[in-house]
């Protein structure tokens, strides 16, 4: 006894009190119930998974608050341990909760329905008759019309007792059985599977290999020699656009597989992913790449090619950076627009009217110096880091157009552009089974929802001049549509017994 | 015809629907105040004082078929609107959100033309007219937007499925919301005294409470469904079936609220005021997802401006 007077339960006893209460049905309503509060923070604050960008503005625009937001990982509510935390005591309270009822049903499958109660008027639908037949012959006509419903019966001295509904319960256990299946497949997945992405120009073949992605998140147990080997060449990317609005109408990218020394031709589209296995590849997002010679101060071809810009608003208006490490006598670097269709206002300054190429310009603004690219410090492709540069001059060319530059730095060719596309491989182990798994849940729900189980009882008894017949029922379920089978079973035995 | 003649037909469509569901509401408000009078009658007659007063009740009860009769009337007109607008859009008339509103007040119009009888929802008809009427005004002043062909991304059959699930879902969940707001207002008036004259002849408390329960389990499986389908969907449009979205995470708010909402029912046996405060809650973070994610919203259901 403890100093309260109350016993002590020891170690075990409290082990097992803690699982009933994690098993308990009030628990995991409340788990529930938390797991969706849990949830919103998440989609009101910018999240690391989904747009890295619009959290790094975060900590621009609210440099006070983001790092105490990041503390409690905020920026990544759904990998964090407190939202894991909670379905996962969701999941072992669902289980705890689960199994023993899956062990009980399983028992109750072959199980004779319950004994008739002595008093049936107490029940649900009670009602009687007389009837000028015996009460064997009544009995037999009784069982007759159960089983011809599929009720389980248990047949008692002057009384039958039935039972149907069974399969609302295998419903329930199947709906949380397969949700349990579901979160298994969502981890096998954020495991052992694979993300990566890359933007590819047109005319450029994509390598599967883990340097040539731009960005590769592997689970924790990928093995990335698993990738599986593949070239793909994209030749040809086509946008179509409503001409009335420039809307995007249609994305088609037309592109060569290369797999084991085999080769054919395949179109990816934006719902349509090529798909190798559990491997799918995907036309995520599009943009242009304006293509440029760069020569230095002593005539060297110092760049040549498409340079990769990106797309800021929806007629395409994009913007990149053009770094030349190699120039001499200094570095030169380039802030530029690709302008699809380009328009000069005096106040705006030059913007784009509509996404497709149909009078594209480049504007420039030329910077020479040190591009800071020796530093270390990883660097934004699209970016100039203009710290140590000093601005050499403006200027805007037309396709096949030169500016040379002041001071002999060099020149710069407008030669034409390309469109390049952000591919996205993805490799979901998983998906499968988590397919299945939402597959069965549906199923157990409706079979959980829609099936009633209820029990019905018949008792005969002898009078002086046939017999008098007692039907009533009990509904196991908050579902309606017991009484109006009662009164039919009624309606069926007294036209029996006529 | 042409697109845009298809669109015009469209827009002269769901204006007329409106406007006959109007009269349909004015009916249904005159069936209630003729239930008022005779109620009232009632009361005196029941008095004890005098002896009871012959209520002639067919007044209301034809009034209210005739209300009925313009609902249908007005639904086959928002029905032939929405056709239309498919038509001239050559694709499912769900594109957008005026498209999503216009067809989802349809949607509700039909549940409950569907249910009325075998549940018995008349009554219920002055607020699903008047929640359409609201819809529909909403779509057309706000959110309007001409007929246009979809967005690449959009182009899938699991358009079709993805969102007629969710249109379905929305009317019914909003129908077992208004079932459920009106139970706790009749309850509130039952505890200070007697409900109000224009709800006399309303369903019991019991009814309703069950009502709304029988709808939100009617509706739950397929609101799971949507939910699916839209992460199938999302796996062959952007490479992962769930990537918590703020449109997928409010889905599933709204999925694990009335999954709490069943369970309470169901496990625990949570009836009345408690049971109709959490559908509500459940029921409003669908309305939530509809209108704030969708307006100002940053994930990837968002569309061409609305």
């Amino acid at each position: 006894m403890s100093e309260l007077g109350i016993p002590s339960i020891g170690a075990i006893g409290f082990l097992r009190w803690t699982w009933r209460q994690l098993t308990s049905m009030r628990t995991a309503l409340f788990l529930l119930m938390l797991l969706g509060i849990a949830a919103i923070p998440g989609s009101l604050i910018p999240q690391r998974t989904q747009n890295p960008f619009k959290v790094q503005e975060y900590f621009t625009a609210h440099s006070q608050l983001a790092p105490i937001l990041d503390k409690f990982r905020l920026f990544d509510v759904y990998g964090s341990p407190w939202f894991s935390s909670i379905y996962l005591l969701l999941f072992i309270s669902l289980v705890g909760c689960v199994l023993p009822r899956a062990f009980a049903h399983a028992k109750a499958m072959n199980a004779k329905p319950p004994a008739t109660p002595s008093n049936l008027s107490r029940l649900e639908h009670f009602t009687t008759w007389t009837s000028e037949e015996s009460p064997a012959a009544l009995l037999e006509s009784a069982r007759a019309a159960f089983k011809k419903r599929r009720f389980r019966v248990l047949e008692q001295e002057g009384s039958i007792s039935a039972e149907k509904g069974f399969l609302r319960e295998t419903g329930n256990l199947i709906f949380h059985l397969s949700l349990v299946l579901l979160l298994v497949a969502m981890a096998l997945g954020a495991l052992q599977g694979c993300k990566g992405d890359a933007i590819v120009v047109e005319g450029e073949t994509f390598f599967d290999s883990a340097t040539s992605y731009d960005n590769l998140t592997p689970g924790r147990f990928f093995d990335p020699t698993k990738l599986p080997n593949f070239a793909l060449r994209v030749n040809q990317f086509i946008p179509t656009y409503d001409l009335a609005n420039g809307m995007p109408l249609d994305y088609t990218l037309k592109v060569t597989v290369t797999e084991v020394g085999k080769s054919h031709d395949a179109i990816i589209k934006v719902n349509h992913p090529l798909k190798f296995g559990s491997t799918n590849v995907y036309l995520q997002a599009n943009g242009y790449a304006p293509i440029v010679t760069v020569r230095d101060g002593a005539g060297q071809v110092v760049l040549k090619g498409p340079v990769p810009f990106l797309p800021q608003d929806a007629n395409l208006t994009s913007i990149g950076a053009i770094k030349v490490p190699d120039a001499l006598p200094t570095q030169l670097g380039f802030i530029g627009s690709f302008l699809p269709t380009a328009v000069m206002d005096k106040v705006r300054g030059g913007f784009s009217t509509f996404p497709d190429a149909f009078n594209p310009k480049l504007l420039l603004s030329a910077w020479e110096g040190n591009l800071g690219l020796d530093n270390g410090t990883p660097q934004s492709v699209y970016r100039l880091d203009t710290s140590k540069m000093t601005r050499i001059g403006l200027e805007g060319l037309a396709v096949g157009e030169t500016w040379t530059l002041p001071n002999g730095q060099g020149s710069i060719s407008f030669d034409g552009w390309a469109r390049w596309v952000n591919l996205q491989v993805a490799r979901d182990p998983g998906k499968g089974f988590a397919l299945a798994g939402a597959i069965l849940a549906i199923f157990g729900l409706m079979m959980s929802l829609f099936i009633r189980r209820r029990r019905v009882w018949v008792r005969v008894f002898a009078l002086a001049d046939g017999s008098g017949i007692e039907v009533s029922g009990l509904s196991r379920s908050q579902a309606p549509g017991l009484e109006a089978e009662i009164n039919e079973l009624v309606t069926a035995l007294k036209e029996g017994t006529k | 015809m042409t697109k845009t003649e298809w669109a015009y037909g469209s827009n002269y469509l769901v204006y007329s629907a409106m406007a006959v569901y109007t009269l349909a509401f004015i009916a249904f408000a005159v069936e209630m105040s003729l239930n008022i009078r005779t109620t009232s009658k009632m009361l005196v007659g029941s008095d004890g004082s005098e002896i009871e007063v012959a209520v002639d009740e067919s007044k209301s009860d034809r009034t209210g078929r005739i209300a009925v009769a313009l609902t249908a009337l007005g639904f086959g007109l928002h029905l032939l609107g929405v056709i239309a607008r498919g038509v001239s859009a050559h694709r499912v008339p769900w594109g957008n959100m005026y498209e999503f509103s216009v067809t989802a007040s349809m949607a509700l119009a039909g549940a409950y033309l569907l249910l009325m009888k075998r549940l018995g929802l008349r009554w219920l008809g002055l607020f699903v007219s008047f929640v359409v009427l609201i819809v529909l005004g909403t779509a057309i002043t706000l959110l309007y937007r001409p007929s246009a062909p979809l967005v690449p991304a959009l182009k899938s059959t699991w358009l079709a499925i993805h969102v007629s699930a969710a249109i379905i879902s929305g009317g019914v969940f909003l129908l077992a919301n208004l079932v459920s707001a009106l139970y706790l207002y009749l309850e509130h008036r039952e505890s200070i005294g007697a409900r109000p004259l224009w709800a006399m002849k309303m369903p019991s408390l019991e009814t309703l409470d069950q009502l709304s329960y029988r709808l939100i389990a009617f509706v739950f499986p397929i609101w799971t469904f949507a939910v699916v389908a839209g992460a199938i969907w999302a796996e062959s449009a952007w490479g992962r079936y769930w990537g918590w979205d703020p449109k997928e995470t409010w889905a599933f708010i709204t999925w694990v609220g009335y999954a709490a909402y069943l369970h309470a029912r169901v496990t625990i046996g949570w009836r009345g005021r408690r049971a109709a405060w959490l559908c509500l809650l459940a029921g409003s973070t669908f309305l939530f997802n509809y209108i704030y994610v969708n307006v100002w919203g940053t994930g990837r259901h968002t569309y061409s401006g609305l």
